[in-house]
């Protein structure tokens, strides 16, 4: 029960953290390309990977990954809005900005969770 | 979604949504994690399950609140879509469980566990929007 709360808790903030920073990069960037949602998921898998390197090692207790892993990152990063934008760029007749968004996203983010855990573990 | 910068429901009603829809999100996400333990380095069924299920809703949610008869409440994308299914739905987790399989020798489970997922994704997403377009266009027609 304690469990879901961390979880719970994490994913508030993660979901928020999303929600600002998209909101920041909009503000800045008049792109049709999905900047804000590339920047979460790919600062989101860097910082899980950070997390999993110390887990590893014994050095951040399971309730901190509840909280901060499965919770902040798992929330902070998303698969919805990412399919729903390469999705809304193939519908609005902008295939290579798309194909972009797909491998860029997967590309960035293996490498950011490569990065973070090489760094830590 | 047009409320000026100004406006308390843009300060504070807009960002507890999203919030209070990542917490049931994530929540969610645990529950099926719960549901679908991963097996000894295999493939993590479960944050493939919630992603898939989450682009299909994604895509159900997004047409219903563009494209349906009423006006949707402001709030309802934040919590809906931004939080639930933002939070639902987790792109960290792919990355660090391809990276595990990768690790543990299993290169072709790591590719082949990435590629279903961007294209389970993908469709999941396309399905729900092309789903729920029917569903609205037959409605509009009187066909239901």
């Amino acid at each position: 029960m304690v469990t879901v709360l961390l979880v719970a808790a994490g994913g508030a903030t993660g979901a928020l953290g999303r929600y600002l920073l998209d909101r920041w990069v909009r503000q800045r960037h008049d792109s049709p390309f999905p900047w804000g949602t590339l920047l979460v998921n790919v600062l989101g898998s860097l910082l899980l990977g950070l997390l999993l390197g110390l887990a590893s090692r014994g050095a951040v207790p399971p309730w901190a990954v509840l909280l901060a892993g499965t919770g902040l990152c798992g929330a902070l990063t998303t698969v919805s809005t990412f399919a729903y934008d390469t999705a809304a760029l193939v519908a609005d007749h902008r295939p290579a900005l798309a194909t972009a968004n797909v491998l860029g996203s997967a590309t960035l983010c293996l490498a950011a969770a490569a990065v973070g855990l090489a760094l830590t573990g | 979604m047009t409320a000026r910068p100004g406006d308390p429901v843009r300060r504070v009603a807009l960002p507890l949504s999203v919030a209070a829809g990542g917490a049931l999100g994530a929540s969610g996400r645990y529950g099926v994690q719960l549901l679908l333990p991963a097996e000894p380095s295999g493939v993590p069924w479960a944050t493939l399950a919630v992603n898939v299920a989450g682009c299909l809703l994604m895509g159900v949610l997004m047409v219903l609140l563009l494209e349906g008869t009423a006006t949707p409440h402001r709030l309802l994308r934040p919590f809906l879509g931004v939080g639930v299914l933002g939070g639902f739905t987790t792109f960290s987790a792919v990355a660090t469980e391809v990276d595990a399989l990768a690790r543990a020798g299993q290169a072709a489970a790591a590719g082949g566990y990435l590629a279903v997922t961007l294209l389970g994704s993908l469709l999941a997403v396309h399905a729900g929007i092309a789903a729920t377009r029917a569903v609205l266009r037959r409605r509009r027609e009187g066909g239901w």
